[in-house]
């Protein structure tokens, strides 16, 4: 393996700083905004979409998948998809057990 | 062979054929990848959970959000610290690399204190696993999590120990960059954690 040379290294320093920076300044930003009068689906929404930055920054730059092969790229991003799929196999499910906590809190008998 | 085809090839070089270090980083990405489909799972089991219960608790009103704030910029800061361990190590500086590592194995044990308060505060003020569902997920996730913290504390340590006795070099990078892989998928997945579960 050959050494980069140094005036990479630096650049690739400053870059790991200013990440830094924007995840701090993304997280200062995640939590004012559970702090703002906003619908519950509005600050949902945008601190999934904060998180997702934030997550993407690390995976990119830190973990350096910005330079990699892409046969890595495709093997991180895959899980990604997989959960999003898991998530939406759960939906039906979600609509029965919001049911059975409606049932069970005005005392019917959960249908089965 | 067409000549066309040899031109298309010179002009889209095939990636370089793997090397002993990228068979290592293939090796880690394979991991990360199953256990981000645990913490996957993990986290899709708990929204379903919460989305079904209309009492679910707000978790602000329970788990302390300045304290976990401050948790998720200590492992912020540790990636930065890791990443700027490799760069010491190549650019050939190994007490730069030593440096920060230390910084990093230092941040991930004051992240596990932290996490040991808030899990006994929490178990003081009633809360525990088998209370109830926000229990029960709260401290799969999160304990499950700190597990992955503590490996990489050992795992870290490990690799400072090794950088400090000189087994690594500006050519001889990969260990250290195939363990800050692990540290930053940690740091990754507490971003999601800190989300979902503190704040919304």
């Amino acid at each position: 393996m050959t050494a980069p040379n140094p005036e990479e290294i630096v650049r690739e320093e400053r870059r790991y700083l200013q990440v830094f920076f924007w995840l701090f300044v993304l997280t200062a930003l995640e939590i004012a905004v559970t702090y703002l009068p906003l619908p519950k689906v509005a600050t949902g929404g945008m601190l999934v979409l904060l998180a997702g930055t934030k997550a993407a920054m690390v995976g990119l730059y830190y973990m350096h998948l910005v330079h990699e092969k892409k046969m890595l790229t495709y093997i991180a991003v895959t899980p990604a998809v997989l959960c999003v799929f898991l998530i939406l196999m759960l939906l039906p499910d979600l609509g029965a057990i919001t049911r059975l906590f409606e049932a069970a809190v005005e005392g019917a008998p959960a249908a089965h | 062979m067409s000549t066309a085809t040899v031109d298309h090839h010179a002009l889209e070089p095939a990636e370089t054929p793997l090397t002993p270090e990228s068979w290592g980083k293939l090796g880690m990405w394979n991991f990360l990848a199953a256990d981000a489909m645990t913490f996957g799972g993990l986290l899709a089991g708990y929204g379903a959970l919460r989305y079904g219960d209309p009492h679910w608790p707000v978790p602000s009103t329970i788990l302390g959000i300045p304290l976990t704030a401050f948790m998720t910029f200590l492992l912020i800061c540790s990636s930065v610290t890791m990443v700027e361990s490799l760069a010491g190590m190549r650019q050939g500086n190994r007490s730069k690399c030593v440096r920060f590592l230390a910084l990093t194995v230092l941040g991930g044990l004051c992240f596990l204190l932290l996490q040991a308060y808030e899990w006994t505060h929490l178990i003081e003020h009633g809360q525990s696993i088998k209370k109830n569902n926000f229990g029960a997920t709260f401290f799969m996730l999160t304990g499950f999590h700190g597990m992955h913290v503590f490996s990489g504390v050992v795992y870290l340590s490990i690799i400072l120990t090794r950088a400090a006795l000189g087994k690594y070099d500006a050519h001889k990078t990969w260990e250290i960059e195939i363990a800050g892989l692990y540290w930053h998928f940690v740091d990754l997945i507490w971003i999601l954690v800190f989300t979902f579960i503190y704040l919304i």
